[in-house]
């Protein structure tokens, strides 16, 4: 043989496809300063505009007089929503099936509420206008906490809803109550618990936080009068749902109308819907022929657009007393805020919430979750997790610990006991899911085994008794959380946002010299999909990745797609990409018959080309075979080698894994310190390890940060407190804790490459496993559940409430 | 607005000051109004600058304190005297068992320092705690302690240290002790018109020992509660001490009593405890995202009972 015929190995190397460790190409440029984010742009003309913000969170509004602010040299115009209302845009639609007012329309339901638009012709004219507009108002009782909201005498947030008993999720029971989601069997639940040996019952709440993306909200809206085309540049997430929203509610064409999302500066579900910047923008470019950017700042990202949580879980599990669930049943209180503005597929007013059973098999379950207003910020969005399953994986995770307790029962061995057993899958839920695939006991008994789990214990139990006797002021926990995550909405059957079912779509595009371009309808925010798509795409039809360019979120090229959150982009985009790819394939199959005269069934692909079935030296290399589709296709054929491929999922995909927590606690100041993090995921067939680990290690970050005191307050007046990064806890590289990462592979039975999605799981499952760390370590002074964000001063106050302080 | 003036009132007494700096939820500004920028290149033209603006101007060292409050506009000052042009103000010399150390020397430069971390190391051991290292290499010392934020850490370890701030204004200088400079968050002693030029320092014996103990939530924030300590010790007790505290009042403090209860005894356990509580007794900390008042207070005494620990190790006799 030659020395220069490259091995099978070198050509599959040459590829970087799935499985390889390939570095992440945008980092070329984003590693140098040459990011293109919406704010570096700048357009001829281009003008500034900023919000007049509500100080008081419930308010009638009786005056808004612009006359001293329109006087200032370079003022442009001050949009109100008497002005709004004009072209019908004072009010909007929110994804989940309520209305939003875009500016303060007669009242304001929270503090920092856009009340008016100033647009001037610099950022510093824009705000020493907004200073000098004067709005006068009228205080309303305020209303803070969802459990009062529904009290008969609670203030009316939403004088608009009066008289509505009816909601687009079923009755409205008050006039604050949005929505009651029910799942489940009531009666079947019922009878479990009455014939239960044990019983646990605990109020588990997950406070309000929010996505905090380094890059906040931004747009950039140019409207041409000449064609009456408008362009949008903007943080965009979803941008071709952005464009349909903006059609529908201007009456712009779609073709006349193009959404670009450009790079993005980290989303975490912050950026997928719409907000009223993004409508007033576009109104002022409109109004006045000029471009319009709006920039979002800190306070107002953290303080007004998109919250996450606040959910109120009373979680209820009946078993056995060996320790083998019968039951459980779960009512949630969801604080939405002012509006019901969560960012869910249409159907789901709670998300997937109903993955609440986790990854246990309950013969028997039932949830009830009724969705309220407060005046507070309105939300709240899936912050790295698909759908309220964040909130549904914390609620049974620290409920499993509860039920382990109660019984006596070591928590590792709980869960082992209860876990879905492998021959089940796939597994029918409950609450009305169909789990793919799993091997729940492989993955629990890797962790255990590599962390030492039995050691541990051992240790934690010499310390609890060295703190005991007065030897030491530090206590330890051991924080497990066994995730199952639903991710890749979704199914047409169940997932759409404002009636366009959840598919999305991948195009592919071979060039006759053998490189691509490829285009798909997700939008990347920081997961990579440059380097990912082209490895899918490298493997499937044997160019290498570096010779395939991916492009995504402007809406005139990309095929139509819903977006990217939800850890949707794989189980969806990754199947319509290697779809279109085998399209490609097959096309290539015939060619390469046509170019070495034999019948494509005597053919085999081999890594980078076709040869002939026992004849490896009569082969076509797809390099050649791209450039016979565009210089001589076989007689008959289209010449070209393209394709469009859009997917529909046949299922959700189950993602799961293993986390280990184990922490130390300082009982005299309240000082947590994460001594060790085991991640161990499985996500199905993995694309590049390297960047599930970058995903993994930046969703443990912001779930320790999560779990550890990230948190948007109010007091009683509604004032949002640590709406600022001297507050809000961003940690950094010197408080996060160490990651170790571990995997088992799974693949999915219905995905056409076998992966179900990573970036959200550390996410989902981080925060019950610091949690569980932080609880479990306080148990043996007699507590149950400790309630986060578990910063020092909380972890503190428990500690003095269980007389650990003396 | 007049709602806007109630609300601030409002969270002053609930949150204290400092809501200001770390809240944010009532303003939501971040960019500055209009001002006029001055930079002189002596001390004698920046305080004439100073002197016939009266109020409405401001001086300028590194503005990691200032800008911040301008763009919130929280601090709206007409007109900015930068410090910057003005090579007086910089350094660092020790004269007859005093260190003199210029308004404009960094926080960094605090950290470099030879003569500082031979006579004087609790400086160093306190700016590695403050911020990060950009914000040190801008931060200076004058305006951290000119400032007037009790969440600033060098004002209370100038009152462990009994520095005296040098001021001076169209009437030449004065000095004032760091112990008697504040007098509540962002009032202190200096007037309108004066440029705080430099910080004297009596150096401790050689031998003695000291520490900084701070909490935080994370680097960059300020203390929850933090305690300088300098102590001297001879035959096994404790010759002086001097204790002060950050961040739990709306001035720096310091604890003139428990450096007393100190002083003299073998820090065994009693006197630590009799120590503690009157350190504790003198806070008066605001309820924050740090924590409530009374964690802030507790925190403050752990602060001193692990000073008091690491000092004495540290010293010599
Ligand atoms: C994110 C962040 C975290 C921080 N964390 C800490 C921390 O943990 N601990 C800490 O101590 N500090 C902290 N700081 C503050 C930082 O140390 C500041 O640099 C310092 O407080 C002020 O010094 P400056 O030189 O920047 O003063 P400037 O901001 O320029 O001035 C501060 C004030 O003092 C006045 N002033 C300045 N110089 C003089 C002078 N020579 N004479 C009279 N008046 C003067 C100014 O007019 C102004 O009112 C932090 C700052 C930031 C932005």
């Amino acid at each position: 043989m030659n020395d220069m015929t490259p091995t099978r190995e070198q050509r599959e190397a040459a590829l970087e496809g799935m499985g390889c460790k390939r570095k992440r190409v945008e980092d070329i440029r984003f590693t140098q300063g040459k990011g293109q984010y919406v704010d570096d742009l700048k357009l001829p003309g281009m003008v500034f505009g900023d919000f007049v913000r509500s100080p008081y969170a419930h308010a009638k509004i009786t005056k808004i007089d612009a006359t001293e602010a329109l006087k200032i040299p370079g003022v442009i115009a001050v949009l109100t929503a008497e002005d709004l209302k004009g072209v019908n845009l004072a009010w909007m639609p929110t994804l989940a099936g309520d209305v939003q007012m875009v500016l303060a329309d007669g009242k304001v339901l929270y503090q920092n509420q856009e009340v008016a638009f100033v647009v001037a012709e610099n950022r510093y004219i824009a705000d020493d206008a907004i200073q000098v507009v004067e709005v006068e108002y009228e205080e309303l009782p305020v209303l803070t906490d969802p459990f009062k909201s529904m009290d008969p005498d609670a203030p009316v947030l939403r004088p608009d809803l009066e008289g509505k008993t009816e909601g687009a999720h079923g009755p409205r029971k008050h006039h604050n109550h949005i929505f009651t989601w029910e799942v489940g069997d009531k009666d079947e639940t019922a009878k479990a618990f009455s014939e239960a040996d044990v019983t646990i019952k605990e109020l588990i709440s997950y406070h309000r936080t929010h996505p905090s993306p380094l890059e906040t909200c931004q747009c950039v809206a140019s409207m041409d009068k000449v064609t009456g085309e408008l362009s949008v540049w903007g943080t965009f997430q979803a941008p071709h749902v952005i464009r349909t929203v903006a059609s529908l509610l201007s009456t712009i064409p779609e073709h006349k109308i193009h959404v670009i999302a450009p790079d993005i500066g980290g989303g975490f579900g912050n950026k997928v819907g719409a907000y009223p910047g993004y409508i007033c923008a576009i109104v002022a470019t409109i109004v006045t022929g000029v471009p319009v950017k709006w920039v979002e700042d800190r306070m107002e990202n953290l303080s007004t657009t998109s919250f996450a949580r606040d959910y109120h879980m009373t979680a209820e599990i009946a078993a056995k007393n060996d320790g083998t669930v019968t039951g459980l049943k779960v009512h949630v209180l969801a604080d939405h805020g002012g509006f019901d503005a969560c960012a869910d597929p249409s159907k789901w007013p709670a998300g997937f919430f109903n993955i609440v059973t986790g990854s246990y098999d309950f013969p028997a379950a039932h949830l009830a979750v009724d969705g309220v207003y407060t005046n507070k910020a309105p939300g709240g969005v899936a912050y790295r997790c698909s759908f309220r399953v964040t909130e549904a994986a914390y609620c049974i995770e620290r409920a499993m610990d509860i039920l382990a307790q109660k019984l006596g029962m070591d928590p590792a061995d709980l869960r082992m006991k209860n876990f879905v057993k492998p021959e089940q899958f796939p597994y029918q839920s409950a609450l009305g899911w169909e789990y793919d695939s799993g091997d729940y006991h492989t993955a629990m008994q890797k962790a255990m085994d590599t962390l030492g789990y039995r050691e541990l214990r051992a240790e934690q139990k010499a310390k609890q008794e060295a703190f005991q006797r007065g030897e030491t002021r530090e206590i330890m926990g051991i924080g497990i959380s066994f995730f199952t995550e639903i991710v890749g909405a979704g199914p047409s059957k169940n997932c759409d946002i404002l009636g366009v079912a959840m598919f999305d779509s991948a195009e592919i595009r071979v060039h006759p010299t053998g490189s691509v371009i490829s285009r798909m309808g997700t939008k990347s925010q920081g997961q990579g999909h440059e380097t990912t798509w082209a490895q899918i795409i490298a493997t499937e039809i044997g160019i290498p990745a570096a010779d395939i360019m991916v492009e995504e979120g402007n809406t005139d090229t990309a095929p139509y797609g819903l977006g990217t959150y939800g850890s949707r982009s794989t189980p969806v985009a990754g199947a319509a990409i290697a779809l279109a790819a085998r399209k490609i394939r097959n096309k290539a199959q015939m060619i390469a018959a046509h170019m070495l005269e034999v019948s494509e069934y005597d053919l085999e692909w081999d890594i980078d080309g076709f040869q002939v079935k026992g004849n490896p030296q009569a082969r076509k290399s797809m390099k050649e075979i791209a450039w016979a589709a565009y210089h001589a296709p076989p007689p008959g054929m289209e010449p070209g080698l393209e394709a469009v491929s859009y997917y529909d999922p046949p299922n959700m995909t189950y993602p799961f894994g293993a986390y280990f927590c184990v922490m130390d606690i300082d009982v005299d100041t309240g000082v947590a310190k994460t001594r060790r993090f085991y991640a161990l995921d499985d996500c199905g067939t993995r694309i590049n390890p390297m960047i599930i680990e970058g995903q993994v290690h930046g969703g443990l970050t912001e779930a320790f940060a999560i779990a550890m005191g990230q948190e948007i307050r109010y007091d009683e007046m509604g004032n949002v407190l640590g709406a600022s990064f001297m507050d809000f806890f961003l940690p950094t590289a010197v408080e996060t804790p160490h990651w170790e990462t571990d995997y088992t592979v799974t693949p999915s039975p219905h995905h056409p490459i076998g992966a179900k999605g990573v970036g959200e799981s550390p996410n989902v499952g981080g925060v019950p496993a610091f949690s569980n760390a932080v609880n479990d370590a306080f148990q043996f002074l007699g507590s149950t559940h400790i309630q986060m964000p578990h910063d020092a001063w909380r972890i503190w106050q428990a500690a003095k409430d269980l007389g650990a302080h003396g | 607005m007049e709602g806007f003036e109630r609300d601030e009132t409002f969270l002053h007494r609930a949150f204290g000051p400092e809501i200001f700096r770390a809240e944010g939820g009532r303003s939501k500004d971040v960019i500055p109004g209009e001002f006029t920028y001055h930079r002189p290149a002596s001390v004698a033209e920046a305080v004439a600058i100073l002197a016939s603006h009266g109020d409405e101007a401001r001086p300028l060292s590194g503005g990691h304190s200032l800008i911040p409050m301008m763009k919130l506009r929280m601090a709206a000052p007409e007109h900015l005297v930068d410090l910057g042009g003005i090579a007086d103000l910089k350094g660092i010399d020790e004269d007859g068992g005093t260190i003199t150390i210029r308004a404009m020397t960094t926080q960094h430069e605090l950290i470099a320092s030879d003569l500082l971390a031979g006579k004087l190391p609790i400086i160093r051991e306190t700016s590695l705690l403050i911020a990060d290292p950009q914000i040190r290499y801008v931060g200076t010392l004058g305006g951290n302690v000119a400032n007037g934020d009790p969440g600033n850490d060098m004002p209370a370890l100038m009152q462990c240290l009994n520095a005296t701030y040098v001021l001076t204004g169209p009437d030449g200088e004065r000095d004032v002790a760091a112990r008697d400079f504040y007098e509540a968050a962002y009032f202190t002693a200096l007037a309108p018109e004066e440029i705080l030029t430099a910080v004297k320092i009596p150096v401790p014996p050689a031998g003695h020992g000291f520490a900084y103990e701070k909490l935080k939530r994370k680097v960059g924030d300020y203390a929850t509660a933090a305690a300088a300590v300098v102590l001297t010790k001879s035959g096994g007790t404790v010759a002086t001490c001097s204790i002060a505290l950050t961040n739990v009042a709306d001035t720096p403090l310091f604890a003139a009593d428990a450096s007393d209860i100190v002083a003299g005894s073998t820090l065994d356990d009693d006197t630590i405890k009799l120590a503690v509580a009157a350190a504790e007794a003198i806070t008066e900390p605001a309820s924050d995202g740090r924590g409530p008042a009374e964690y802030r207070t507790k925190m403050a005494g752990i602060m001193v009972r692990r000073a008091l620990a690491r000092a004495s190790e540290r010293a010599n006799g």
